[in-house]
């Protein structure tokens, strides 16, 4: 036998290179506590939309007016878009990472990314914020 | 490794879903008629369908999420990472049975009429 050391892949690392974040980690980490919370809201969500009292049929405007009187709700909602957004963009991050490998085209396709991800949140965020059940149409 | 390749697939296809659904959500703030329109596009049986693929997806990706973390942070996890993947096969089934059966209901009876 040779003495090769191999850390044990669970071993802490000590810090991270001078002058480099430990970014990669910090997200792996989003990823862990997002998933958990979002399998709560998101599962919630889908139930409540898609089955209980009549499921997907009973939605409507007046239906969204409804749950967004109680600030429970919007909480719920906001909390989930942003959770989601923020969990999916950064899996895409990496789906992206792997599997485009020419720079520009890895550089394009992570901005395509980032200003969907923007768009996302800042829509949804408004609306969410800035409902209103008295609209008229 | 098949495990890997589905939890990225269903990210994706959640993750463009998000996108879309944002977007006709974003509709309550233009006026109630025209959200009203757009959600009919869900009450439609064939879209219903989707909606329920959908729901699998999202099923899936949740529970493999939480095999990776039990893989990830409990010390026997990679030594029953392949039964926890037949544990959560049958977590998804057992849920996917009754939820198809509720989602599809109303879209089964106004295409076949019994009610």
């Amino acid at each position: 036998m040779t003495d090769l050391q191999i850390e044990a892949p669970r071993s802490p690392r000590t810090r991270p290179a001078r002058g480099r974040s430990n970014f990669e980690m910090h997200s792996w980490i989003f990823m862990r506590i997002s998933g958990i919370v979002l399998i709560v809201l998101v599962l919630g969500h889908l139930l409540i939309v898609n089955i209980l009292d009549g499921g997907v049929q009973r939605i409507n405007f007046g239906f969204v007016a409804g749950r967004y009187a109680s600030p429970f709700w919007r909480i719920w909602d906001l909390l989930m878009l942003w959770l989601a957004e923020l969990h999916g963009t950064n899996g895409l991050r990496t789906i992206i990472n792997d599997y485009a490998e020419r720079p520009q085209t890895r550089f394009w396709l992570k901005m395509l990314l980032y200003a969907s991800a923007v768009l996302v949140v800042a829509l949804g965020t408004l609306v969410i914020f800035t409902f209103d059940p008295t609209l008229n149409s | 490794m098949w495990s890997w390749v589905a939890h990225r697939i269903t990210g994706v296809l959640v993750f463009f879903f998000l996108f879309a659904h944002v977007l006709d959500t974003a509709l309550l703030r233009v006026s109630p008629n025209s959200y009203d329109r757009v959600v009919d596009i869900y009450k439609n049986p064939f879209v219903n369908l989707l909606e329920l693929g959908l729901v699998g997806a999202v099923l899936y990706h949740g529970l493999n999420g939480l095999r990776i973390m039990l893989i990830d942070f409990w010390s026997a996890g990679a030594k029953y990472q392949k039964q926890m993947l037949a544990v959560i096969v049958v977590i998804w089934v057992a849920v996917m049975v009754p939820g198809a059966y509720f989602m599809l209901e109303h879209a089964a009876k106004q295409l076949f009429g019994s009610s």
